[in-house]
């Protein structure tokens, strides 16, 4: 049936533009030859189409236009008439003449029009005239047309200041009292739409009567664009004339159109002026109106005013805007009871977007808004509603945005309370809002109190909220703790004390972040404390012997306790790195039992923890190289230390790297800079231990492929006699050298062996620096010219 | 003219929070051919980063690096140039350039790329290169102390190339430059 009344349409609309069409012939017909009273009868028959009832308001609105286009015509045909003798009074009266009242009006208005422009009668009697005339048709889609189309024809020919139309007798005040009385006319009608017909059909009348709004509204366009409505008349007359017809039609749908409408279309500054009045309107108007989204807009606009300069601010302040707009929220709030929570928050989403850009001093009032919020989500479940959740992310987002500073945030004691009602999922995600603002700008936060807040603040991040664990490591999860990491790089204080109570808080929040966070958050805490350690070195000790003031030893206190809580997990490799580093920073520091302590916790892990191969191999080189800068041991410890390092070496599972680590281990023995660490027979030592395993490699080789394996190793090993040889190591000998290259050739050429350029690569280069040395002279050149190649 | 560049020992997030905000301004796509990192990124976000620089990327392994499958040392050539890079932890003593120098002999390389001190060093060795480009976050080490974020730009033409160091230095970015030109070296009559 529906689809019949669709067909059944376009068949009356095509009916009625080929009634159009026709007329409109003979009448061109008629104007062609100057002859008025066809004009006037064809006009007339081609505009009874409109008086159609059958068309919805699309349809009809196709027609109309065709019969406006033909009326431009018509138009300048009277026009052309009245400058040939004809009088615009004599044809004024003719056209009503037309039998049927819709014709006749609309023919009115057309030569209404000429009438204003001849200036042959005030144009305010013309326009007053016009617009009770219209009265005449009540029905409500023909009239809002006709009305529509006296505002279209009417609009160049108000009497507005400075326009040709103004005079003794006419003034702006007539131009303004047409067009209120013309808008309240056909907001009548509109309203009127929605009471005709059957009740079935509410909900496509109201759809249709959308579709029509604009042509209502357009009226207030129409007075926004008039030069004579100034603040004054906008005041007193034209805001106060409007709201009565929008308040008084009783009609949501009119309500919320024709406030959003006032607000679009006047300018900011006469918002700024009647706050007052448009803000009293808002609680007189239906209950079903969306009064939120009405004020929020409202509010947009004048946040966007604000913005627009520093000098407009004092507007605002004059009229106590911020106060007037959260009254207004307050008692919209209070009576609409049934507002989702939703609707509240956006509310006051907005109010905050609105204080912060006018007074973005006071954080007092953002505190306010927050608290008005938190005394409407108290007594409720944590929120999961998405509108909701979307709406308080914006709000508390907007402070961050605004000031560029967690400070300011931790300042509002309403913050943290908000972030209470969040879901954990919402939760999370303002937590990663905020941490992502302190890296963005970059912010630096230098105590731990406000360091202790904003942990409190995160915690979602920090620590697994009730019900929230799962045990996979998602990359989101991967992501939102690198994030913590990186925040705990800006936590920073010049002051040691303070840093160290930093140190401290950050130590507390992550400690409960269990198994899965620990090994993302540990390592910058303990670089952190390194750096601090690293800023106290130059001090004397025994100066400051105040047991609370900052000492390294204490620090070191607090990192071995923080690492400690790595072992459960377990990450041993990384907890090694760690500990071999505060071993570093202690040798720094000239602290050898703290030293020691660092050295024997790693030697532990190493021995019971990290079983895979590959990462022994990491961290034996990490323990050489690390064990190979220390200054701070006493022979004894030192010895202890070696001794055990050079054990782990020789026990690798692949030969190759035992062969290695050991021959790295000779610089264990050896320290340019160090007197007492300059041990040859244990350097050596240490080479000939790598060249039996580099011959078991050989012989493993030729038992299990039939081939000798490369001689990388050798070569390897002859470059580190060269490096002692070099040094002065005297138990490295030059014949030693000569024998050990006899040996590579040997290896290389035997018959066995396999062509491998890499080591013929190292070999050339090797012997090439051989050479090199013996052309540099001096010293150095005269031990190379020894060893004879 | 083919520009290189050369950075590691970010340690991203561990010891620092990001690149310095000038370098990354400095580093825009499009510009460098080649990227040589020396390890120590240390997380995914940061490899992503470096490919967006500019896709060609050569990474070897830090220990700190959770990708473990970048390579302990990785060569390369580039017009007349062999390029070898590694991070340089397992190099003992470390930063020691006698040990790295034997590591260039073993690569058998022109140019080599290391890590691991935090400290830019260049020297010319024999006839080669032995390059460090310092860390780029200016991360904290236990080797160097005050460390400024530092990376190297590499313009290699031909048989010369200038190296370029970009060092941070109170917020404000300096710049030096060191030339190398390469003779026809023994390395590529021999083979």
């Amino acid at each position: 049936m529906i689809a019949d009344g669709v067909e059944d349409e376009e068949k009356w609309l095509s009916a009625g533009i080929a009634g159009l069409q026709q007329n409109a012939f003979y009448m061109h017909r008629a104007l062609d030859s100057n002859n008025l009273k066809d004009a006037l009868k064809y006009s007339a028959q081609m505009l009874s189409e409109l008086r159609t009832s059958r068309l919805s308001p699309h349809k009809y609105y196709e027609l109309y236009m065709r019969a406006f286009d033909e009326l431009r015509k018509l138009e300048i045909f009277f026009k052309e008439e009245t400058s040939r003798g004809c009088s615009i009074v004599e044809l004024y009266e003719l056209v009503q003449h037309a039998g049927n009242i819709l014709p006749r009006l609309y023919l009115l208005c057309t030569v209404g029009s000429v009438y204003i422009k001849s200036k042959e009668a005030p144009a305010k009697d013309v326009l007053k005239d016009l617009v009770e005339m219209c009265r005449g048709i009540q029905h409500p889609l023909r009239g809002l047309f006709l009305r529509s189309y006296l505002s279209q024809v009417s609009r160049d020919k108000l009497p507005d200041i400075g326009s040709e139309y103004e005079g003794d007798a006419d003034t702006v005040m007539d131009a303004v009292e047409f067009v209120i009385q013309n808008f309240t006319e056909m907001n009548k009608l509109w309203v009127r739409m929605q009471q005709q017909g059957p009740a079935r059909e509410k909900e496509k009348r109201g759809k249709e009567r959308s579709e029509l709004r604009d042509l209502v509204g357009k009226n207030l366009h129409v007075l926004s664009q008039i030069e004579g409505v100034d603040l004054e008349m906008y005041k007193e007359i034209v805001l106060p004339r409007v709201l009565e017809q929008v308040v008084n039609c009783k009609d949501d749908l009119a309500q919320y159109y024709l406030m959003d409408c006032i607000i679009q279309v006047f300018p900011d500054e006469y918002h700024l002026q009647t706050l007052e009045t448009l803000l009293n309107a808002c609680p007189q108007l239906q209950a079903s109106v969306d009064v939120k989204t009405v004020l929020a807009r409202l509010m947009e606009r004048l946040s966007n005013y604000a913005a627009s300069g520093a000098e407009v601010l004092p507007e605002f302040f004059q009229v106590e805007a911020f106060a007037k707009l959260n009254n207004a929220i307050g008692k919209v709030i209070e009576a609409q009871e049934n507002m989702p929570i939703a609707g509240v928050v956006t509310l006051y989403a907005s109010l905050l977007t609105f204080t912060l850009q006018v007074h973005p001093d006071r954080l007092d009032y953002v505190d306010q808004i927050l608290g008005a919020c938190v005394k409407k989500l108290s007594g409720r479940e944590k929120l999961d509603d998405s509108k909701a959740t979307k709406q308080i992310v914006a709000l508390l987002s907007a402070p961050l945005e605004k000031y560029k500073d967690i400070d300011t945030a931790l300042k509002l004691s309403n913050y943290p309370r908000i972030m209470e009602y969040l879901s954990d999922g919402t939760h999370k995600e303002m937590a990663n809002v905020i941490v992502q603002n302190i890296m963005k700008n970059k912010t630096c936060i230098s105590t731990a109190e406000k360091v202790d807040a904003l942990f409190e603040l995160i915690k979602g991040l920090i620590r697994d909220l009730d019900g929230d664990s799962q045990d996979e490591l998602d990359e989101d999860f991967i992501e939102e703790q690198n994030y913590v990491a990186r925040l705990i790089q800006m936590l920073h204080s010049d002051d040691p004390e303070e840093m160290l109570k930093i140190i401290q808080t950050v130590r507390k929040h992550i400690l409960t972040g269990g198994r899965k966070r620990l090994p993302y958050t540990v390592p910058p805490l303990i670089f952190s404390s390194l750096k601090l350690v690293r800023r106290l070195e130059g001090q004397d000790e025994s100066v400051s012997g105040d047991e609370a003031s900052t000492t390294p030893k204490k620090i070191f206190q607090l990192v071995t306790q923080t690492i400690e809580a790595l072992t459960s997990i377990p990450v041993p490799e990384l907890a090694l790195g760690l500990y071999l580093q505060c071993a570093e920073a202690a040798n720094d520091c000239d602290l050898e039992p703290v030293a020691y302590e660092f050295f024997t916790q790693a030697y532990i892990l190493y021995e019971e923890e990290i079983t895979d191969s590959k990462t022994q191999v990491t961290s034996i080189h990490l323990i050489i190289g690390t064990l190979q800068r220390m200054h701070v041991f006493g022979v004894e410890n030192r010895d202890a230390l070696t001794h055990k390092a050079t054990g782990y070496s020789a026990k690798l599972l692949k030969k190759p790297d035992q062969c290695r680590a050991v021959y790295a281990c000779s610089h264990l023995f050896w320290l340019d800079d160090h007197d007492s660490i300059r041990d040859g027979e244990r350097v050596l030592l240490c080479l000939k231990r790598a060249l039996r395993i580099a011959n078991a490699v050989q012989q493993m080789s030729n038992a299990t492929r039939g081939s000798s394996g490369s001689a990388l190793l050798f070569i390897e090993i002859l470059n580190k006699y060269l490096y002692f040889y070099e040094k002065g190591v005297s138990q490295v000998t030059v014949e030693s050298i000569q024998d050990l290259i006899k040996l590579i050739r040997n290896e290389m050429q035997g018959e066995t062996s396999p062509s491998d350029p890499a080591a013929d690569a190292f070999l050339a280069s090797t012997l090439r620096y051989i050479q090199f040395q013996k052309d540099k002279g001096g010293a150095v050149g005269d031990k190379y010219k020894l060893i004879i190649v | 003219m083919v520009l290189v560049l050369a950075l590691g020992d970010l340690h991203i997030p561990h010891r620092a929070p990001d690149l310095p905000a000038k370098f990354k301004s400095m580093l825009v796509p499009g510009k460098i051919q080649h990227v040589i990192c020396t390890g120590n990124l240390c997380i995914k976000e940061v490899h992503d980063y470096l490919k967006t620089v500019c896709p060609d990327l050569h990474i070897t392994r830090g220990e700190y690096d959770e990708d473990s499958r970048y390579p302990d040392t990785k060569t390369l050539t580039i017009g007349q140039f062999k390029l070898g890079v590694c991070h340089g932890h397992q190099v003992i003593p470390w930063g020691d350039l006698d040990s790295l120098a034997m590591l260039q002999r073993q690569l058998d390389v022109d140019i080599l790329v290391t890590g691991h001190t935090h400290q830019f060093t260049a020297y010319k060795h024999e006839a080669g290169v032995v390059i460090n480009p310092g860390s780029a976050t200016g991360a904290f080490s236990s080797i160097t102390y005050d460390v400024n974020p530092s990376f190297v730009l590499m313009d290699i033409d031909g048989l010369r190339v200038v190296v370029y160091v970009y060092e941070l230095i109170d917020g404000e970015v300096k710049v030096d430059k060191i030339d190398f030109k390469k003779t026809t070296t023994p390395t590529t009559l021999t083979q």
